[in-house]
């Protein structure tokens, strides 16, 4: 930006600075800084507005970026915030060194909206078409809710016909109080109200691939041979569940013993059996580190629905649970059957299920009966879970440039694969959306195959921008939470093809339509960024080159923190811009300065998600922090390339702190893998520190959440002092 | 394209109004409060990542401090509904604040305020002043007077430098118009003082969880430090599960997050006390889904004990709380003398006491949908933040369909 204006604000404190040096710094930029006492007040803004017309850019040196925000947004205009109040005046005592800090940010905002470039959206003739892949009860919901939304949907089901799982159910559970009457089950309606929308159906159809982007997605369906090509612009994925495999449950009787049936199976036959007595063993092969860990939630629901099937027949029911799961309001169903006689429900841990003439008997131990007891029955029931379909498919590559694994692996259970024969085996399992991603053909999956997400907090944002998942695909769940869940889905989906057509991005910074640049010329097909970029953004061609896929991306920053070369930039958030800002900072040394031996310098990169509000938090707090580290905000601690670091001590910074968020299977990274590729790019930094022959306790990474604020200060502060313990850094004066 | 309306400001309601409004559509999310953040706010933690909901609630706050399509009306009460999707007009009291936008959260208003009242962001373990922020996350991040404790000495008004306090200012009726309405009212802790068999209110040391968050939060009453009332540390600590919940005389349904949220807490006070003892009476774990993961790993910690069994009785002695329970897998009456005792008390609708003209509840409180009008979050049924968002998401779409017209 050439015409960079300077508001300098003096209220809440920041006029104990020397306000006037502060003036000079901005003369050292040929710039007439403004100074107001008040500069967000009505007048305060009046005051700006004046020199409006002739800006490109406004350096605001007054609050931190997380207030005020809206008030200075100027349309058009590029705002640089230096955060004089909670960065310098409040966190700091008053003296030399905090002045110096308070001019070196001050030159930092100049430097960065200096280098900023106006960005242009990347717009493209989208499709806003939906496809759903999947015709169960989720997909159907989607499809239906997509296309009352205005929009058109698509489904795509490979049997050859619709209603998925939910077709094979003889009841449905009661949906509405007093939660005791079971219901038709619904996906009939679902599969007629798909039909009178007139919404396109491919059945018996599966994905041969998807190509592209949002908005520009190029699916080629194959339907009984027939080749089908369509252009979507978002697509929801609600491919379900399958049954865990019975048959690794001969424990209890499944494939032993006629009549030990799954609770799937038991859909099929209940119509028919009589009047007969049914042993229901929950939680089989589940919550079992041998068998699924997991719960999968639905099925102490569905036994108490079979067992309704049971006594409306006048058969008893027997419901062995190990806990009784009915959350929410469906406690008013489990109270309904503890009310019907022909139902016994206890706790207890089956021992033994074993035939004695004709009958099945089950023994149970530890029940609430205070004894062991045997019951025998007609037929056995086995509550077993629900699997993703998922499960088991090669998801995501997910390898470093410098480990020689073979690709393909489900995030948190890590398998080994060990070799390209394992690989094609896994292969022959197939693909759900055969996406034609350099990252890998499905949603990166989670330990046990569900998609990942930052899954409390924003469940639906999966890391494939425009894909999202709903229903037993993406957690186990019963029919009425699937139809909720798959309303969400379609919504995201509708909200990334609008989004999308403005060439902007969607969460966690929705709305940015700046998106990075690659200077291909200069590339050295390392695919360091095709293969960091966490949202898969980036494709590649024969040679390695990456090939951008905008409208995929998230604008996390990770690809320009990954580029060795300095290739990668954003118009407003540049490798330029942060390097320029490195340099300047003025680091005292002794030709100059003459208490340049007490000056050390540092730089911290803080992620400005979490990292940053703990600063602020930490400054309201009234906590102090040392005056001799320069904090630089940045987008994910991902984006932080090693050049960054290396400009840094190059230039005599004495020490670099990087504090990011939490990483690992709890991560809390906003962009999921940024603070853990920080910390795996430190390797190279370590061989930058040898090359330096500086010590490599220099540059540390430490993870803080955004509630960490009491820490944070002790945290920076003792760097600082494990620093000055070694001493200045010798390139000073350089 | 007609107006958005989202009734409460909690996670559900951001949710709702952020999806909303990122989508295209115009937004008004209405909270009867003076500021955003709703329960999660209070919360020290979320499970099973134990991360804190501030991580997610500053992205909130981001998108919606920029986003144009987006109105957030704060102090802000509907008084009534009436009218048809597509066309209904709604009826708001807005309290004064007292403070208007020139305010810069600088602080000096509270240091001079003498007016000192009991603070319920901390459930009145702590004092606040008459002109207070909750806390250094609160959003909008402006000041507000309780115009209930403020006495209109006008010493704040002498020192705020920014004329951002007007103890003049009154309220307002402000009417209207919207296309669709998504009712995301949340919950308030069951009154733990109804339950008179678990002591709350007369035994020193027995406490709910939510007022437990509190005093594990570092922004809370003892600065996060889990300790007894006579500011001791913590030897032994019970959680009561189904403290009102799942039971006919009080919540008949089960508050599906409190079994959960006492396995978080736990993970509390082992990280603050790793000798210190911790009983859980329950009746059934309900750790569903993928949560069972987080189940397993609390329940293999050393010291940590459950015990199924719902606890009857709880008295006083030599300082100590004593739980009496029934063990129902042995049968046999099992006591425990602990030095605090949480009730994992349920989640009730905030409408259930407190209607909307309007709005159609069921028997619990809990909305009922009709056509315009959605529910999201606990409003709709009792549910944990994961499940309150997506079903948010859901109302969002519910709510554009409608507006889209």
């Amino acid at each position: 930006m050439e015409k960079v204006g300077v508001f300098i604000c003096t209220g809440c404190g920041i006029e104990k600075l020397d306000i006037e040096k502060l003036k000079a710094v901005s003369q050292e930029f040929g710039i007439e800084a403004k100074v107001h006492p008040f500069l967000c007040s009505a007048e305060g803004l009046e005051f700006i507005k004046k020199d409006l017309p002739n800006l490109d850019a406004l350096v605001i040196a007054a609050c931190s970026p997380r207030v005020k925000t809206a008030v200075f947004c100027f349309d058009g205009k590029y705002v640089e915030r230096v955060n004089l109040r909670e960065g310098v005046v409040w966190s700091h005592e008053m003296n030399v060194h905090t002045q110096e800090l308070a001019e070196d940010y001050l030159r930092i905002g100049i430097v960065k909206a200096q280098k900023a470039e106006r960005p242009e959206p990347y717009k493209q003739e989208i499709s806003k078409d939906i496809l759903v892949v999947g015709g169960g009860v989720a997909g159907l919901t989607a499809a239906i809710e997509i296309a009352k939304a205005g929009y058109r949907a698509v489904i795509v089901e490979k049997e050859p016909e619709l209603g998925g799982f939910a077709r094979k159910l003889y009841k449905s559970l009661p949906t509405k109080p007093p939660y005791n009457r079971l219901e038709e089950p619904v996906v009939k309606s679902l599969v007629e109200e798909v039909g009178k929308l007139g919404i396109p159906v491919f059945t018996s159809a599966v994905i041969e691939s998807i190509k592209g982007q949002p908005g520009m997605f190029d699916v080629r369906l194959n339907q009984n041979g027939k080749i089908v090509d369509l252009r979507v612009g978002a697509i929801v994925l609600a491919t379900g569940w399958k049954p865990y495999d019975a048959s690794k449950l001969s424990e209890l009787g499944y494939g032993r013993i006629k009549n030990v049936v799954t609770n799937v199976e038991f859909e099929g036959i209940a119509r028919d059996i009589g009047r007969k007595d049914v042993v229901f063993i929950q939680c089989a092969g589940q919550r079992d580190e041998k068998h699924l860990p997991y719960c999968s939630s639905v099925c102490c629901l569905v036994s108490l629905k079979q067992s309704k099937y049971v006594t409306e027949k006048g058969g008893n029911a027997f419901i062995i649970y190990r806990d009784m799961r009915t959350p929410g309001l469906w406690e008013d169903f489990y109270k309904a059957m503890q009310d019907d006689p022909g139902v016994f429900l206890t706790k207890g841990e089956v021992k033994a299920v074993r035939e004695n003439g004709g009958k099945i008997v089950v023994e149970v131990a530890n029940t609430l009966l205070g004894e062991d007891i045997q019951i025998a029955a007609d037929y056995v029931v086995l509550a077993i879970g629900m699997e993703p379909t998922l499960k088991g498919l090669f998801t995501v590559k997910e390898e470093f440039p410098d480990e020689k694994t073979v690709p393909y692996k489900h995030i948190y259970e890590p398998r080994l694969i060990k070799s390209a024969e394992e690989v094609e085996e896994i292969k022959k399992l197939g693909h759900v959306l055969n996406l034609a991603y350099r990252q890998g053909p499905e949603l990166p999956t989670l330990r046990y195959g569900f998609p990942d997400s930052n899954y409390i907090c924003f469940p639906y944002e999966s890391r494939r921008l425009g894909i999202y998942a709903c229903g037993a695909v993406r957690a186990p769940m019963e029919i009425t939470s699937a139809m909720e869940d798959a309303r969400g889905a379609a919504l995201k989906a509708i909200q990334a093809v609008e989004l999308v057509a403005e060439g902007k991005t969607t969460f966690p910074r929705t709305g940015d339509i700046d998106y990075p640049n690659f200077f291909l010329q200069r590339c050295t097909q390392c695919k360091r960024c095709t293969e960091e970029c966490p949202f898969g953004a980036l494709d590649e061609d024969e040679r390695g080159t990456p090939m951008p896929n905008p409208l995929r991306c998230r604008r996390c920053g990770i690809c320009f923190g990954a580029c060795p070369e300095k290739i990668i930039s954003f118009r407003q958030y540049s490798v330029d811009q942060i390097s320029s800002a490195i340099k300047a900072i003025q680091v005292p040394d002794p030709s100059w300065d003459e208490t340049a031996a007490e000056k050390f310098r540092f730089v911290a990169f803080v992620c400005e998600n979490d990292a940053l509000p703990a600063l602020d938090i930490a400054s309201m707090n009234g906590i102090k922090i040392s005056p001799l580290v320069r904090f630089i905000p940045v987008r994910c601690l991902g984006s932080v390339n090693t050049v960054f670091i290396a400009d840094a001590l190059s230039k005599g910074i004495d020490g670099v702190l990087l504090l990011g968020c939490k990483m690992g299977q709890d991560y809390q990274c906003h962009f999921i893998r940024g603070s853990e590729l920080a910390n795996r790019r430190m390797e190279n930094v370590q061989e930058t520190l040898q090359r330096l022959m500086l010590e490599k306790e220099r540059v540390k990474v430490v993870e803080v959440s955004i509630t960490d604020w009491d820490k944070i200060a002790g945290i920076v502060n003792s760097f600082v002092e494990e620093i000055k313990a070694l001493g200045p850094n010798p390139y000073k004066g350089f | 394209m007609g107006d958005i309306l989202v009734i409460g400001g909690g996670i559900a309601g951001i949710t709702s109004a952020v999806e909303a409004s990122e989508t295209g559509y115009s937004v008004i999310l209405v909270e009867k409060s003076p500021f955003l953040g709703g329960r999660v706010a209070q919360l020290n933690k979320y499970f099973p990542k134990l991360c804190p909901p501030f991580c997610g609630l500053e992205i909130f706050y981001r998108r919606m401090r920029t986003n144009p399509k987006l109105k957030v009306i704060t102090n802000a009460e509907v008084l009534g509904i009436s009218g048809n999707p597509g066309n209904f007009s709604v009826t708001l009291k807005v309290k004064p604040r007292f403070v208007n936008e020139n305010c810069t959260a600088c602080g000096e208003c509270a240091k001079v305020c003498p007016v000192e009242v009991n603070n319920e962001y901390d459930f009145g373990l702590s004092k606040r002043k008459a002109i207070y922020i909750p806390h250094a996350m609160a959003m909008p991040f402006i000041y507000a007077i309780d115009e209930k404790s403020c006495n209109r000495c006008g010493e704040c008004v002498k020192a705020c430098k920014y004329n951002a306090i007007n103890l003049n200012e009154t309220e307002k009726t402000v009417n209207l118009n919207v296309s669709a309405i998504i009712v995301a009212t949340g919950w308030k802790p069951y009154d733990a003082n109804r339950i008179e068999n678990l002591g709350y209110g007369k035994i020193k040391n027995v406490v709910t969880n939510m007022e437990f968050e509190r005093l594990s939060s570092l922004n809370g009453p003892t600065n996060g430090r889990i300790i007894t009332a006579e500011g001791k540390p913590i030897g032994s600590i019970a959680f009561a599960q189904c403290a009102g919940s799942r039971d006919q005389n009080h919540l008949p349904y089960c508050s599906a997050v409190c079994c959960l949220a006492s396995l978080k807490q736990a993970t509390y006070v082992r990280e603050q006390y790793p000798d210190a003892k911790i009983y859980i009476f329950y009746i059934d774990i309900r750790a569903f889904g993928r949560y069972e993961d987080f189940f397993a790993k609390v329940a293999k910690e050393k010291g940590i004990e459950l015990i199924k069994g719902k606890v009857a009785k709880v008295e006083e002695k030599d300082g100590k709380v004593v739980v009496t329970a029934e063990d129902t897998a042995t049968g046999q009456k099992i006591r425990k003398e602990v030095d605090m005792l949480v009730l994992a008390t349920g989640m009730q609708p905030s409408l259930a006491e407190n209607p909307i003209p309007g709005i159609e509840l069921d028997e619990y409180g809990f909305v009922k949908e009709k056509p315009g009008i959605f529910a999201a979050g606990v409003a709709m049924k009792p549910l944990d933040v994961m499940f309150s968002n997506e079903t948010a998401t859901a109302a969002a779409l519910k709510a554009i369909q409608i507006a889209r017209r």
